[in-house]
């Protein structure tokens, strides 16, 4: 009867291989979170392939922008559509009504981003190297920062996500709201098109998500730092993008924290 | 003292709407008491109050000798010690019963072998196929089974058997009844008279947000009291006569013909059509 109840960690764990699980077996999350952005690179890498820069193609740009948007995708978009298709289904409720630590669901989330989030990152990068040119770099420093961006970035996109799954009114709405705020800030934020083409309010506003920031950290890790030059600020700005995804780190986590909601109304 | 629920004067508004007035009830340990009432009665409300899953204005409730509003570690210790069946759920489709199952043992202190719970709620033979492809009633038995894996002591219980066919319901009704000879405390919601005819110790009929009487199915209402309507044919006529002593009215009938009564029935007033003349008595 006294048995003590299992720890949040241990259940946390539990819950991401469940996660991970379903994932893999929901076609629909398979394919719109994996396959889909390896379909993109596959056509704008070929499309758009001259030269622009010394050494730099727009499909090695593009590559970088589009390792950036897999920590969006797997993150925000994933836990930002899941998680109102699942308070919907009544999951969030029925959780709520066991002994399950609250921590213990968002562990499981963040395993299921992360394996996720690596997977697509790995095809990215094998077939940006593979098709396109992409040179994965030599300095220690740079795989440094890489993993730091991934880290980061991911665990930013994360709780944006969760902040944001409060917003649509149900699961039908989550898809439609939060595919195309992803789509916008991505050609915002110089994923599809080159940054310093851009228009510059469209640059202001790219400016205040994480997004234009973990593109640009991308790019300095798998562009040659000759490019660093052709950036709006003239350097790649590493200290700035740190700050400001800290910044939205705080301010994500006070507003899933604030926002979270278990039931439906 | 055997009281496991406890609720006193408990009331609950949304904004200006009044949805609970100050209701009372006692629930013994193994009881089945059921909550039957209309929509809109208040009975979900309640209910939600008792589950944890919304705060009262005002008055007290005890689950466990518990406030199911409390927060934190001794939430997460009271809720080791109870199980909740919500309605309609679809979640865990793309995992199997007994993966479901299973991880859901793994937040209990000391949980049902999964084996037992998959015999338990008669899933044997669905017990490795995914969640989604279950017909309705299965379905609900994979939720019931969800809800009774960390042994609870208190079961609550909505709308378990919506949308089930007359014999699985049946089966359903040996399973809850199975439970409550363990020693659960069983509160159920339904919509189904029979069901709780058939389940409940006692029955609560709400309505507008106040418990119009608490009883047993076969006192409720007078029922015991009731008058029985007694018909028959003869003559080529049918004819029907209201006595509270049915007995002797067919026997004094039975002289009367030389035998037989043909076409004879006695009828007392089911739980239902106390259930509706209560309910509806307060509609005006």
């Amino acid at each position: 009867m006294n048995k003590k109840l299992p720890g949040a960690l241990a259940i946390g764990v539990q819950r991401g291989g469940l996660e991970v699980k379903q994932f893999f077996r929901q076609r629909e999350s398979v394919v719109f979170t994996l396959l889909f952005p390896l379909i993109l690179l596959a056509i704008f890498g070929s499309v758009f392939s001259e030269k622009i820069a010394p050494g730099v193609t727009f499909s090695q740009y593009f590559v970088a922008g589009m390792i950036a948007s897999a920590l969006v995708n797997t993150g925000f978009q994933q836990i930002a559509i899941f998680i109102p298709i699942e308070r919907d289904l009544g999951a969030l409720k029925r959780l709520r009504g066991t002994p399950m630590p609250a921590s213990s669901y968002f562990i499981g989330k963040a395993i299921v981003v992360t394996v996720s989030m690596v997977i697509q990152v790995v095809l990215l990068l094998a077939a940006g190297v593979a098709f396109f040119g992409v040179e994965l770099p030599t300095e220690a420093n740079k795989w440094l920062i890489f993993a730091a961006i991934l880290l980061t970035g991911s665990l930013v996109s994360t709780i944006l996500g969760v902040a944001f799954s409060s917003v649509p009114k149900n699961a039908r709405g989550a898809s439609a709201i939060v595919s195309p705020v992803v789509i916008i800030l991505q050609f915002f934020s110089g994923v599809f098109f080159i940054f310093t083409d851009l228009p510059q309010w469209m640059q202001q506003v790219a400016a205040i998500f994480p997004l234009k920031w973990l593109t640009q950290g991308m790019r300095s890790v798998f562009l040659p730092d000759s490019f660093a030059t052709r950036e709006i600020a003239g350097d790649w700005e590493t200290g700035r993008t740190f700050a400001i995804i800290g910044i939205w780190l705080i301010v994500g986590t006070f507003l899933a924290i604030r926002t979270f909601k278990w039931d439906r109304d | 003292m055997n009281s496991v629920i406890e609720v006193n004067e408990l009331r609950k508004s949304y904004g200006a709407l009044s949805v609970v007035k100050g209701i009372s009830l006692s629930i013994q340990k193994g009881e089945i008491f059921a909550i039957l009432g209309p929509n809109g009665a208040g009975k979900t409300t309640s209910v939600e109050i008792l589950e944890g899953f919304r705060a009262a204005d005002s008055g007290t409730v005890r689950v466990l000798g518990t406030d199911p509003a409390i927060k934190g570690r001794a939430a997460l210790e009271w809720r080791d010690r109870i199980g909740i069946v919500l309605q309609s759920t679809q979640d865990t489709a793309e995992l199997t019963v007994r993966e479901a199952i299973t991880h859901f043992a793994s937040y209990y202190s000391n949980p049902r072998e999964v084996n037992d719970v998959i015999n338990l709620v008669g899933l044997n033979e669905k017990a490795d196929d995914r969640a989604r492809t279950l017909s309705g009633g299965q379905r609900r038995r994979l939720d019931v089974g969800l809800g009774i894996i960390g042994r609870p002591e208190v079961l609550f219980l909505d709308e378990p058997t919506t949308g089930f066919d007359p014999e699985a319901r049946r089966a359903f009704w040996l399973l809850i009844r199975q439970l409550r000879d363990e020693g659960t405390t069983i509160l159920l919601t339904t919509h189904y008279l029979d069901e709780a005819e058939a389940l409940a110790d006692r029955v609560a009929v709400m309505n507008h947000g106040e418990i119009l009487e608490i009883s047993t199915p076969s006192l409720l209402g007078g029922r015991a009291n009731a008058q029985a309507t007694i018909s028959w044919s003869e003559g080529g006529m049918s004819k029907r006569e209201t006595s509270e002593s049915p007995t002797a009215f067919v026997k004094a009938l039975s002289e009367r013909l030389g035998g037989e009564v043909p076409d004879l029935s006695i009828h007392r007033p089911s739980l239902e059509d106390i259930y509706l003349s209560m309910i509806g008595a307060t509609h005006e």
